[in-house]
Order: structure tokens, then sequence, then C-alpha cells
């Protein structure tokens, strides 16, 4: 990491003088720095997570990030617990968005298991993976102005994410926690009258995107604080394992969905959201078009899933439902980007290992590090929020 | 930028024209979900407390406790779940699982309590707001379980095949039936409890699904001598309280447990048992009758250290088990294989041994530390009918041990059974078989006081009596034999509408109107036994304390009025092979005990 920062190419006459290590020597005593700590408390940060910043003036001249906020280790929690009880767990790993938990769980444990599932229960899955994404978008793309002080979108977003979660609460039973896909399948068919009920809110989802253009895209404060700031140069992308709208946004076709179908998305006809300029206003505007495409998916979804359907295969007992030695590489494209369980089973009903590789990893820490040097502190959080961070991917 | 980023920004002045989106009164106007997964409730009276729901729960919220007004029965363990919300996480995998599908989860989703205590509660016992509250969060459509709920199918042989037989017909699960079967056990232990020897079955098919058989045995050994014949021939009270029966089929304890001993070989028992050396602790005991219930005894005092002897009157050892159930269901290679590893452990046999006639109790008192008497029940009961006196009414348990002695019995083409249980269909059975080798065709009817649904026989013995081509015709009381010229011609019997009256006593009623003629030349009666304590002297009698239905009272060490004679078996629990057991496990302990105590 110290040494990316002696190989920046800028100039670095601003920057402190670093040692043989590549450790920048910051001589608080001198009164040219001071070291401000953002969280892991503050309403720019997302989660429990926090960064040690060293200021000289308004820009930023080293960065931190401090995890260890979360104190709840559900990698090691796993390794004492059955697999159907892992699905309750895995879901805490990320609160906006738990279903690609349940998802990579569920399907790493069948992959292992040797179990199929049947097609009813991959729509369903499918379904729900999407009217997640939505969701989280459907927060984050207003309120991503609210770390610029343009909080009004965020708030009126909340609504429409309400009502994606009442049909969250109606097909899972939950609003949050869905705790619907688990190993084997899906816990229920959709019920009476909720195609057209989601079909309702998905207009008005749309009716308010309009809204959230003029509020937000078409904005000239917002426009200001953005375009320009925090540029991701394309040879980072492969280099620190970009991912996701991130990645799209500096002109990467990546998208797991597309370039390694599962479930059914190779069934569905959809594109990459891309930009060009990879600062954080062309990170938010391939946010704003991913809103697009999932309506767009969840309409296709909803016509081409079959009516009827098992929803669950015929699994082993769970309660002591043995899976065979081996392991597996799971992913999920979230709306973070890429999502990955790496699983391994040893034969015993407990997995060995679940390890979970999220986009924050790297964005979170690596990227973000080395991005807001020489950032003004103000433009701090928007860059982070357009990282989109998740702490307990780092710390899990 | 433009101009344009200036002035669209304020169109967000129109949302003040907007009508409010925020619920007033969330409480009331915004219930949960038809499936919201909210607060418990639980039907206490289908909850059996099997535990499973405790079993699941990840994060332990779940506690089994004891519940005042329930009482621990058999297939109830009488604790109902308690759940903690400070640890709930409300995934509904209780619900899921819930054996009995007694528990659910409400639409409600707001309780507000000043005391903390009060969020630990027992959903069903606790009263709160929505007891009464029917949507929320149930077990989800049909093919959505968590485990199966059906049996594998145990191959029997074709009737076609064993109509003319006596080979067994039950062919035993495979490894990989075993196994697949095994696996649908949630280990509750509802079985443990109810088993009358309380056997460790959650735990041998443990053993099974860990392919670790060595480890079954120890586990059978533990409580039951007898595998082989129990994993046969056992009334399976297990599989009655079977959790998983309550919305599947019950698991197929018995066919496991047999699975278990028929893959150990017998020459391997003693190194598997650990029983190649036992310290012998110099006294001895006498055991009357080698049926299940003194072999049990002899097995467990042998393995303490005694010098067991048993006193058989017959010429081969395993009474009722070798002489009442025929071979089809029990093959004698089979008993062999149990006795002869207790006999391997030390215990000798004494055959054609009668009490009475070649010893007497006494003597055997004086000679032995003490004696248990598992005589059992080998005397037929009459109907005591007009006619049951004919020389061609006969008494299914003589009939039976003659089979089993290869002796010739009478055989007739058409022949009335009249019983209504387990060894009315066992005789019903064999005579057919014997019917099909010498006629070519079974011509048996078993008729029975007890309707079909309320026949003590069990169901698959019913149904395959039927399949050999014996025809079961139950509900019938029987009236009187019909004799011409000194030749039965058939049975008269009534529609029998209630057994019992209403203080419970056995007291048949029928409707004389609507009778019934079963034609035949036999009659076999199978009405249930009576013992036969005719080796107890007088001067015994006398000491013993027998109650007016000539039961012998014995104490929970099953040891009776005389400090040395321990008595056990049918004789004082019924007929049935696994109390047999249980009795002569426990009369071993009590012996011990008793000895141990004396010798003080």
């Amino acid at each position: 990491m110290s040494n990316n920062i002696l190989n920046w190419k800028n100039n670095r006459d601003m920057f402190p003088e670093a040692d043989e290590d590549g450790k920048p020597i910051v001589d608080l005593e001198s009164q040219k720095y001071v070291k401000v700590w953002q969280g892991p408390n503050h309403p720019g940060v997302t989660g429990n997570m926090s960064l040690e910043l060293t200021i000289s003036g308004d820009e930023v001249m080293e960065a931190k990030t401090h995890v260890g906020y979360l104190h709840r280790g559900f990698e090691k929690l796993f390794e004492r617990r059955r697999y159907i009880q892992c699905f309750p767990t895995c879901i805490r790993m990320c609160v906006p968005e738990p279903d690609i938990n349940e998802y990579n769980l569920a399907r790493g444990t069948e992959v292992l298991g040797g179990i199929e599932v049947p097609e009813m229960a991959n729509w369903i899955r499918m379904l729900v993976l999407e009217m997640a994404r939505l969701q989280v978008l459907l927060r984050m793309v207003p309120g991503q102005a609210g770390t610029m002080g343009l909080g009004l979108a965020g708030t009126w977003g909340l609504y429409y994410r309400e009502l994606i979660l009442d049909r969250f609460e109606e097909l899972t039973g939950g609003r949050i926690y869905h705790m619907f896909i688990l190993p084997g399948g899906v816990r229920g068919l959709l019920p009476d009258g909720f195609k057209d009920r989601l079909e309702e809110n998905l207009v008005k989802v749309e009716a308010f995107m309009k809204d959230v253009d003029r509020l937000i895209y078409t904005n000239a404060v917002f426009k200001k604080r953005t375009k320009g700031i925090g540029v991701i140069p394309a040879d980072w992308v492969d280099e620190y394992g970009i991912m996701g709208p991130v990645a799209r946004a500096a002109g990467f076709e990546r998208d797991v969905r597309k370039d390694y179908p599962y479930l059914y998305y190779d069934q569905l006809d959809f594109g990459y959201n891309i930009a060009h300029n990879s600062d954080v206003f062309d990170r938010f505007i391939v946010r704003r078009h991913d809103v697009d495409t999932t309506v767009d998916l969840i309409r296709q979804i909803l016509n081409k899933m079959p009516k009827k359907g098992d929803i669950k295969a015929e699994t082993p007992n769970v309660l002591h439902w043995k899976i065979p030695k081996g392991e597996t590489i799971i992913r999920c494209e979230s709306s973070r980007g890429e999502y990955l369980f790496y699983m391994v089973a040893d034969g015993s009903i407990y997995p060995r290992r679940i390890n979970l590789r999220g986009p924050s990893y790297t964005h979170a820490v690596a990227v973000l590090e080395k991005l807001l040097i020489n950032a003004n502190i103000s433009d701090v959080s928007a860059i982070m929020v357009s990282l989109a961070t998740c702490p307990p991917e780092i710390e899990r | 930028m433009s101009i344009k980023d200036v002035i669209v920004p304020f169109s967000a002045w129109r949302k003040v024209f907007d009508k409010p989106v925020t619920i007033k009164d969330p409480i009331n106007e915004r219930p949960g979900a038809d499936r919201y997964r909210g607060f418990h409730k639980n039907d206490l009276e289908t909850c059996i407390g099997c535990g499973t729901c405790e079993v699941i729960c990840e994060n332990e919220a779940i506690d089994l406790v004891p519940v005042e007004g329930i009482e621990t029965k058999d297939g109830d363990s009488g604790l109902r779940p308690r759940v903690d919300y400070g640890r709930c996480c409300w995934c509904g995998l209780c619900v899921d699982i819930c054996t009995t599908g007694s528990l659910s989860l409400t639409n409600a989703y707001t309780w507000v309590e000043e005391d903390p205590e009060k969020y630990r509660f027992t959903p069903g016992v606790d009263e709160k707001p929505w007891d009464n509250e029917e949507k929320g969060w149930k077990k989800p459509e049909p093919n959505y379980e968590f485990y199966n709920l059906k049996r594998v199918t145990m191959e029997h042989l074709h009737p076609e095949e064993r109509s003319d037989s006596f080979i067994e017909m039950v062919k035993g699960y495979s490894k990989e039936q075993a196994e697949k079967e095994a696996d649908r056990c949630v280990e509750c232990g509802i079985c443990t409890a109810t088993c009358p020897a309380h056997m460790g079955i959650p735990e041998y098919i443990k053993a099974i699904r860990n392919n670790d058989l060595e480890e079954g045995l120890r586990i059978l050994y533990d409580t039951n001598p007898l595998p082989e014949i129990c994993g046969r021939i056992c009334t399976h009270k297990c599989e009655a309280v079977c959790t998983i029966g309550h919305r599947g089929e019950a698991l197929s304890i018995r066919w496991l447990k047999r699975y278990i001993a028929d893959q150990n070989p017998s020459e391997k028992y003693k190194t598997i048992l650990n029983s190649e050396f036992i310290e012998k602790n110099g006294k001895s005991i006498a055991i009357i009758g080698s049926g299940p219930s003194g072999l049990s005894a002899a097995h467990y005092l042998a393995l303490m250290g005694y010098e067991v002897t048993i006193y058989e009157k017959l010429p081969h050892a395993g009474g009722m088990m070798r002489y009442g159930i025929p071979e089809y269901r029990l093959p004698y290679d089979q008993i062999d294989k149990d006795i002869d590893y207790i006999l391997s452990l030390g215990v000798k046999i004494l055959y054609n041994t009668t009490i009475g006639k070649d010893i007497t109790l006494e003597e055997l008192g004086k000679k032995y530390n003490a004696v248990f008497a598992g005589t059992g029940l080998h005397l037929g009961r009459s109907t005591r009918i007009e006619g049951s006196d004919h020389k061609n009414v006969y008494q299914s348990i003589e009939l039976l041990r003659k089979i089993t002695l290869g002796e010739e019995i009478d055989l007739a083409e058409k022949m009335i059974v009249i019983g209504g249980g387990n060894v009315a269909m066992d005789i019903t059975r064999s005579i057919a078989r014997l019917q099909m080798k010498k006629y070519g065709k079974a011509g048996v009817i078993a008729t029975s006081l007890e309707t079909e649904d309320k026949m003590p026989a069990d169901r698959e013995e019913v149904v395959e009596a039927r399949e050999e081509g014996a025809i079961v015709d139950p509900g019938w009381a029987p009236q009187h034999i019909e004799i011409v010229d000194d030749k039965i011609k058939g049975l008269h019997v009534a529609q029998c509408h209630s057994l019992f009256d209403e203080e419970g006593n056995f007291n048949p009623q029928c409707n004389l109107d609507n009778l019934k003629f079963f034609e035949g030349t036999m009659v076999v009666e199978s009405i249930g036994q009576g013992m036969d304590l005719s080796y107890l002297s007088d001067d015994i009698k006398h000491e013993l304390e027998i109650d007016k239905r000539g039961r012998i009272k014995v104490n929970e060490d099953f040891q009776s009025g005389l400090p040395w004679l321990f008595i056990g078996g049918d004789i004082i629990q019924g007929p049935d092979v696994i109390h047999g057991i249980a009795n002569g496990h426990t009369a071993a302990k009590g012996i011990d005990t008793f000895l141990f105590k004396e010798s003080k």
C-alpha cells in the first residue's frame, strides 16, 4: 500500500515526505497537519467504519481505513452452525441487501451437496435478488446526494423503498431480513395478486426516478460537487480488482450476471450500464441506470417465470445434512459488484469455512485510501459513498 | 452545466402538494402481511414437546420447559417450547421444522412490556394478545420439508412367493436404504421414553448414519440383548409415538435395529461388545424359562459375573419367541444368533427340565442365591361358547408350538380363527400357508370382536394375511359353534357394537339382529393366553401376594414376596417381548442390588 503512495504519479511536493518503507512522515508537531477521525459514528460513513485522515488545510494528505467496530465474526460463527442454521446468520453480513448472502450460501451448499433446485425456485430466487437490488438502489441513488447536504431526495426515496419492502414482507414474511432463499430452494410461492401489486410499485418507482433525475442529476450543485472528483484511472481497475458499478463507471464491461450467468440471467435481455469518466458523478449515473435495468429485469422475470412448480428440492434431513468434502466458489452480482463466497466442506454437518469476498474489501481499503489522497475533506464522504463501501464485507 | 441545472431542481416544490405517505396510526392501520414472521403461537394440544425447534434454533432462543397441566406420557415429553425474545431472530426455522405443525408465527409485530422477563415466554401457555391471530408465517406449501416424511419401503416377499412357505418374508434394508431411513430421524428421543426397555434409539440410528454399526450394536446391547429378535417382531411402541409419524410415516425403527444386528457377524460380537473376559463373582442364579425376560436377565446377570443357569421345559430356548411366533416372521437361526451369544457369556441352559417335576422351586431357592422366573403365558384361553369343548376346537398357542416342534397338525380345507390380535394373525397365516401346501388353496377365516380399526393386531399383519389368501372379517362376536353329527359345521356370530361398558370393563355387546355364519370344520381360538403357575407349590403361593385376577405382586425390581424369588415377563406385564426384555434387565439389576445388600 505504502509503495503505491510512493509510486504516485502526481506531483508529490505537497505530500509529506516518506521514510524508507514508503510510510509518510507526518510531523503533527509542525502544526502543518491535523489528524481527523471520520467515523465510526458519522453521517457520511456507511456503517461501522472509520477513516483516519491526515489533513493539511482542506486537503487529505493520508487516509487510513479502520474497521473492527462490528464485533461479530460471522465466518467463525458459521463453523459452529449447521448449514441450515447459517442462513439466518449470513444475511447479517449485508443489512441493505441480505439476499445475496442467502443466495450464495444456498447455492454453495447445493453445489457441494449435489442438490438440483427446482426451476420455479430459481425464478423466485432471481426475482428476490432483483427486488433486493432495486430496494438497495432506491435508498442509494437518491440518498447518495445526502453526503453533500442534499438530503431531500433520500428521504423521498425511503418511501419508494418501503413499497418494495412491503412486497418483500408479503412474499417472504420479513421486511429487511427476508430469510427466504435457503439451501434446496425458497420458502414460498408468490402470493395471489403479488405480480400486479409489484407492477404498481414499479410504475411508482419509475415516476419517482424522474423526480430524482430532476432533483439530483440535473442539479448544478450536485454536478459541481461530483464531476471530476475521485477519478479512478482505468489501469487501477484490474490492478485493484475493482468491480461492479465502480468498474463500469470506468468504462469496463463488468457484470457477473452477464459474464458468468447464474440462475436464468442468460435468458434475460439486458446490457451493461457504462460511463467513461470514472468520477463520482459517473459512478452515481451508472447506478441510476442500474435502477432502470433492474425494473426492466423484474418485469422480464415476472413475465417469464412459470406459474406453478416446486419451491424446494428434496434434501437430506437438515439437522444432520453432511455435505461431502469439497470446496467451491459461488459468486453473484450485488448492487456493489461481484459478491463471492468461498465455501469448504469437510464432510461434517458444519461448514469448515465460509469466506466472503465482497467488493468493499478493495473498494473501502486499498482504493479508498489511495483515492482520498489529495481530495478535499468535504468530498471524502461523497467519494466513499460512490464506492458503496460496506464495512461488514471487510470485517466479517 | 447549464441554466437548466440551476432551475430544474426547484421542481421539487411540486411535492408540497402531494398527499403525505406517512401512515398516521400504523398499529391499527397497518397489520403485518399474511405471511409475516411475527410473534410465536403454539397449539399446546398438537405440540408433543419433541424439541426439534430447540435444536434448529441457531440463536438458542428456544428452551423446552415443563408446563403445568401437561403430563409427561407416551408420545409427549410434557415439555413445551419457551421462546426468549432477547435472542430470537424470527427466522421461522422452528415453524418450518416443527414435526407436528403446532408452532406458527402470527403477523403481530408490536408488543410493549415493562418487565424484561416477560419477553421470555411459553407460547400457548402465557396468554398473549395475538393468541387468536390466524394470519402469519406457517409452514409453506406442500413439498417443503426439512426431512423426508416418507418411509423407505421395506421389501417383502411377494404374496405368491410366501403364501406356501415359511421363509422369512421381510427382506431387510440395504446399506443405502438404512442410511436414507436413518436420515429421517430428528433425534427427539420421544421413542426412547416410550420404549419399555428405554433403548437408545436416536443414538443407534445415528450410528447407522455414521456407518458405525459396531457402535450401533453396543448401543443395542446396552438395553436389549435380543436385537435380532426385537428387530423383527418387536411391537414397536416407539414407532407408534415417533414424532415424524404425526405428519408423515413414522421411522422404521424396528427395521433399523434389525439392520444393525444383521450387519454384525455373530463371531465378532464378543470383541465388539467387549465381553471376552468377565470376572466371576462366585454367586449363582437360576432362571426359569428361556423367553425374552429370562434371556435378558441371564445376559445382564452373566455380564455382572453371576453363574447363570436357565431351566427350560421345551427342547429349545426362546420361549414364546420360538414357539409362538411363526418362522416366516422370525427365523429360528436369528433366534439362535441372539441366544448363542448369551450362552457364550457362560450362561448354562438345561433343556427339557420342568420345574415342579424334575426339580422343585424350593430346591432352586436353596441351591442358588436367587431365582428369576419368567415362565410366560403358555396356556390358551377359551371363548367358552357352546361347542367350544369339541375336539376340533384348538388353541392357537398349542398349534403354533406344534408347528415349531415340527409336529403334524390337524388341518381342514375350511378353518375359522377367533381373535384379532397378533397371535390370531400368526396362526391364521400359518394355517393359510399349510393349507396352501396341502390343498393348494388357503381357506381360513379370522374373525374378532373388535372392528377393523380397533383390532389389536398390527395393521400390516391384517393386510399381509389377506394378501396370503386368508379372510379377515372383524367386528363379530362368536355365539356358538354349530355341530352336526359330532362334526363342526361352522361358527355363528353376531355383530359386535361395543367392547367396553361405561366403567371401562370388558363387556362386549352385540346386535343379535345382525347374524352371520362362517363355514368351517375346525375352529382355532386365539383370544389371549393365560399363565401356568403350577410350578409354585402351595407353600410358596402362600408367601406371594396374588391379586384377584391371579397376578403375582412384585416390587419395582420384580422381587416377589419371597426375597430370593424375582418374577417378570409376560406373567407380570402381559404378552410383549420388549416388556419382557425390560423386565429381565430391571430384575437383573434388582437381583444384583439385593445380593449386594444381603452380602453386607
